[in-house]
């Protein structure tokens, strides 16, 4: 096994993990609602892609097209799925996040097909590259790069605009940033909104590896970025990156190092540690603020 | 012991289920019978999450997970021997030489969902609100992949074929009303409520001396053993499944008969079951009809699934405590028939 390579598995796969991390703990951090429909998001930048492949416009501005979809769904299950039900119980509101995953990928079924659909990728994406002595694909460099690109631009956003100070405020006591004048239901929407920004960068990333889409190929980065956001810590941005690297080092270590028949089981390992984590340190390895209650 | 209006509860409730029962072997009709017997299906399951959701007020995703576990260990104790070389050719020798009537196999399958329940989810049972729903997941993807990849036993993901058809209506109305009486009687009983009392004020619960974890894992128990059954008579139904038929939408169907009906009470969760059950398969057959005559380019699939996700958003939003938020039907009925003359 080569080092470089490792590094650069782990480096690519991990960016992926901690976009999808953050675009989950995101909404998390300020609702305490865990947003089944957050693979959704993925799915409809996907579908938009495929159904604009059509039109002739240039590669940026179909996947362009893709994240403002994204975006739009993610304010639409603010909108359609949470506003409804806010001031009801926790269970309520999980409970509609998972009937709006089940409506999107039903509509996607209904109204697009059951079987996989094309994604129009630039012939970059298929392309290798030698870097320092090992052949990589060049999608896993764009991968690195993205993902360090947004991890910049999103701790800015967080830490020195009004927006992300606002938000930090919600995540750590709702109510007390509501009496300080800070616009709730703004806050809200904008969280949902960089959630589906986060999924639609995703979206690319991931589909460049497949290279089609179909109406269930929310699910596995649903539950990457569950394991993810729950290693890292639910409550805390930073946790969810670290979350998501470190998720990234055990699959990749589990893929080199596991013989073929358990490699299999690799879910039911990684899904008990998840169980394990949640009872030993229940709020993950990062700490996140102090907990205020919801609304 | 029960109050009376608990009693009329039963009696209605039960009575319903007689009577969808009696009315469908009545009409004879093949396909009649199978919906029905499948709605008394749903049933066992649907009130087998009651028992932990609506008392509770823990929302659980691993539900459908003990069902396979109960699915799966009554097919392997039923399948006939030499049924086995061919369904399971790689099954452990002391379970190949086993062959169960379906009824025995049905029990143990219940019994083993809720062995397997009560060794794995005590811890869990600390938990609450977003950590509990997400641990509750995990386990149904760790159940999940196991059933996927154990072929040994389940034959992986691959169909496991060759069980003994055993679940007729009667059994499955059967099962259906003794599962209504478990719920019930389980809901009166001192765990019952106290566990009530911890779902609407955790802290004045505890305060009060209620062991908070020992009351759900108790309740979680009960809940795996009805869903362990349920899977076994589900599995005895369609004589043969893979582990995708125990999934994701499978628990949606599942979550949405009772959230639509009201998880707080046994009289949601029978209303639930009976109003999905209708609305789902006369929009299936509607999408068979589409599908038949050859109008649309591709088969239409998903509707059903679309339309129920649509309801079950505007039945939380509207009414979020489902069609029967509170009461059980026979407190009515018994208020009205005490203030009468």
């Amino acid at each position: 096994m080569n080092p470089v390579q490792f590094v650069l598995d782990v480096l690519s796969l991990g960016g992926a993990y901690a976009l999808m991390a953050l675009g989950l703990v995101i909404v998390y951090g300020i609702l305490r609602l865990v947003n089944f429909a957050y693979g959704e998001l993925i799915m409809v930048s996907g579908y938009t892609m495929f159904l604009v492949s059509g039109s002739g416009l240039p590669w940026l501005a179909m996947a362009g097209c893709g994240v403002i979809m994204a975006i739009a769904a993610g304010i639409a299950t603010d909108y359609l799925a949470f506003r409804p039900v806010r001031a009801k119980s926790v269970t309520a509101v999980l409970i509609t996040s998972f009937a709006f995953s089940t409506l999107l990928q039903n509509a996607a079924l209904l109204f697009i097909s059951p079987r996989p659909r094309a994604v129009p990728l630039p012939e970059l994406f298929s392309r290798t590259v030698e870097f320092a002595g090992v052949i990589t694909p060049v999608r896993n460099l764009i991968t690195i790069a993205v993902a360090v690109i947004m991890l910049g631009v999103f701790s800015w956003l967080m830490r020195s605009t009004a927006l992300g100070i606002a938000m930090r405020a919600a995540a750590t006591n709702f109510r007390m940033a509501r009496m300080m004048g800070i616009p709730a239901n703004l806050i809200i929407s904008a969280a949902f909104a960089i959630s589906g920004l986060l999924a639609g960068a995703v979206a690319i990333l991931w589909i460049g590896r497949i290279g089609t889409v179909v109406p269930g190929i929310g699910l596995q980065p649903l539950l990457i970025a569950f394991i993810a956001t729950v290693i890292g810590g639910m409550r805390s941005l930073p946790g969810a990156v670290v979350g998501g690297f470190l998720l990234a080092l055990i699959d990749t270590a589990l893929n080199y190092t596991l013989p073929q028949d358990l490699l299999k089981f690799r879910d039911a390992f990684t899904f008990s540690l998840v169980i394990l984590i949640l009872l030993w340190r229940p709020e993950g390895i990062v700490r996140g603020p102090a907990s205020g209650q919801r609304t | 012991m029960m109050a009376r209006r608990n009693w009329l509860t039963f009696v209605l409730l039960g009575g319903v289920i007689v009577l969808v029962a009696v009315a469908a072997e009545l009409v004879g009709d093949r396909l009649l019978l199978r919906i029905t017997t499948n709605l008394c299906i749903s049933m066992v399951l649907v009130i087998g999450l009651q028992i932990f959701m609506g008392n509770s007020g823990i929302l659980s995703f691993a539900h459908v997970g003990f069902m396979g576990v109960g699915a799966y260990t009554s097919a392997v104790l039923t399948i006939p021997v030499q049924m086995k070389g061919m369904a399971l050719p790689n099954l452990y020798p002391f379970l190949a030489d086993v062959q169960m009537l379906p009824v025995v196999g049905m029990a143990l399958g219940g019994l083993t969902a809720a062995l397997v329940a009560a060794l794995a989810v005590y811890p869990l049972m600390r938990l609450s609100d977003a950590a509990a729903v997400i641990t509750s997941f995990a386990l149904f993807v760790v159940l999940h992949t196991i059933m996927y990849h154990w072929s040994d036993v389940t034959n992986g993901p691959r169909t496991l074929f060759g069980i003994p058809g055993g679940t007729t209506l009667p059994l499955a109305a059967g099962v259906a009303i003794a599962a209504v009486l478990a719920a019930l009687l389980f809901k009166e009983s001192r765990v019952g409520r106290l566990l009530r009392a911890s779902r609407d004020d955790e802290i004045a619960a505890a305060s009060l001396g209620a062991h908070i974890p020992r009351l759900r894992w108790q309740a979680f128990i009960v809940s795996a053993l009805l869903a362990g059954i349920g899977g076994a008579l589900w599995g005895h139904f369609i004589t043969s499944f893979s582990p995708k038929q125990l999934w994701l939408k499978e628990t949606f169907v599942i979550l949405a008969m009772l959230v639509i009906g009201g998880p707080r009470t046994v009289t949601g969760a029978v209303v639930g079951v009976l109003i999905v059950t209708a609305s789902f398969e006369s929009l299936r057959s509607l999408e068979g009809a589409i599908n038949r005559a050859d109008i649309l380019s591709e088969p239409l699939v998903g509707m059903t699934e679309l339309t129920l996700a649509v309801a079950m958003i505007a039945v939380l939003a509207l009414r979020p405590g489902g069609i029967c938020p509170s009461r059980e039907v026979g407190y009515y009925l018994f208020r009205r028939r005490a203030r009468g003359p």
